[in-house]
């Protein structure tokens, strides 16, 4: 039996090779045939999700919630020291000082990342904006986004932040950050489905001691990693609770 | 639950006696210090189904004032400001001991008797199918919105004295 991995949209895209590498680490680790399947966007493997096609997920921390809850997932693993933080950001000669200088009618560029929206909207709250009184433009990539605030298409922008720090020099010279999220308890996780319910526990160790090896820690290091740690169902309740109270 | 020390506290104060639902008093010194919430921040703590506190994150040690330590182990009314009406408590553990979610607006009293303004969200937890404890989150709130609250809780207290 072939097993479907697939990994959040929102990874940074000079790591698809990276995943490649893990994948095949993987497959030799664990003996299992495993096939990585890269979705171009949260809807395509939404669908996928809902038709129970994925076996194996490095998910962000929204959709884990939904993996966990709704699919009878379990959260194996997260990257140590990596935590999901959200910047809104404006243009860098833009007449905004801080959030509190933003008024209804302000346009939003958003890509379709929910927890890093879920965050964004989070930190527009104290001024009292919301769905109902901003101008959603939802775009493609960060990249799109960035663009948009540049061309003055939008007013602020909201970034998983590790993706606003991977842009070039050039473009983030000519924005600034409002507001930066410092919640450091979401993270994405690696979870396993049903169908590797055996397997769990053997996944789960072979990803903790993964740096110990050097082919392991090559391929961590091709992901940005230094080690995997292992999460308790206890840490992913925590978290799914998190996100809970923010919706 | 120990009352809070002279020693502890900056700035001038002043005194009052708390008396919580399990009728624990706690006499309380108070100062007019606001700190205020900062930008981005959660405040997240976990606790059972008593309200005893078991978990806090960082920026719950840091807008509390008290250690990590000191939180866990402990009710939350360990933050309860008097001008918190009775009223407000009582509704919000009425909302979550029926399964469902309090939202609302919380002066919250620190440890060096300063205070902290958050819009909290309070959410049961479950476990098959029966409330195993309370997650509570606080976020910056909105200040027109908490000047509101402030106000109609200083009415509710007023009647609640008479």
């Amino acid at each position: 039996m072939t097993f479907q991995f697939t990994i959040s949209p929102d990874f940074p895209p000079n790591r698809i090779a990276g995943w490649y590498i893990f994948n095949t680490w993987l497959q030799k680790a664990s003996g299992l045939a495993v096939h990585l399947e890269m979705y171009p966007d949260f809807e395509s493997q939404r669908r996928a999700i809902r038709e129970d096609r994925v076996d194996m997920i490095y998910a962000n921390p929204y959709d884990a919630a939904m993996l966990i809850r709704e699919k009878g997932f379990v959260a194996l693993t997260r990257p140590a020291e990596k935590v999901d933080e959200a910047v809104v950001v404006t243009r860098a000669d833009a007449p905004y000082a801080s959030v509190d200088d933003l008024k209804p009618g302000t346009r939003v560029a958003m890509t379709n990342d929910p927890a890093v929206n879920l965050l964004g909207m989070m930190m527009l709250e104290p001024v009292e904006l919301d769905g109902s009184n901003i101008g959603v433009r939802e775009v493609k990539s960060y990249a799109v986004a960035a663009k948009l605030l540049v061309q003055e298409k939008a007013d602020v922008a909201f970034f998983l932040k590790e993706a606003f720090e991977k842009l070039t020099n050039l473009t983030r010279e000519q924005l600034k950050v409002l507001v930066e999220s410092q919640i450091e308890d979401l993270y994405h996780l690696f979870l396993v489905g049903p169908r590797l319910g055996e397997q769990r526990e053997i996944l789960r160790n072979l990803l903790v001691e993964m740096h110990t090896t050097p082919q392991g820690k090559d391929a961590l290091d091709n992901l940005g990693f230094s080690r995997w740690e292992a999460v308790s169902e206890s840490d992913a309740e925590f978290m799914m609770n998190l996100i809970e109270a923010l919706k | 639950m120990e009352d809070m020390r002279p020693e502890n506290i900056v700035g001038e104060y002043h005194e009052y006696t708390l008396t919580f639902y399990d009728g624990t008093t706690r006499k309380v010194l108070v100062t007019d210090i606001e700190t205020p919430y900062p930008d981005g921040k959660l405040i997240v703590s976990s606790t059972d189904t008593q309200g005893v506190i078991l978990h806090a994150n960082q920026a719950f040690v840091d807008m509390s004032g008290y250690t990590r330590e000191e939180l866990i182990g402990q009710p939350h009314y360990i933050l309860r400001h008097p001008d918190m009406p009775r009223a407000a408590f009582r509704e919000m553990w009425r909302t979550i001991q029926a399964g469902k979610v309090w939202r609302g607006y919380i002066k919250n009293l620190r440890k060096d008797g300063g205070f902290y303004l958050v819009y909290a969200t309070i959410m049961p937890n479950f476990k098959d199918g029966k409330i195993v404890g309370y997650t509570s989150v606080r976020r910056k709130p909105s200040r027109r919105k908490m000047e509101e609250a402030l106000r109609q809780y200083a009415e509710i207290r007023k009647e609640e004295e008479k």
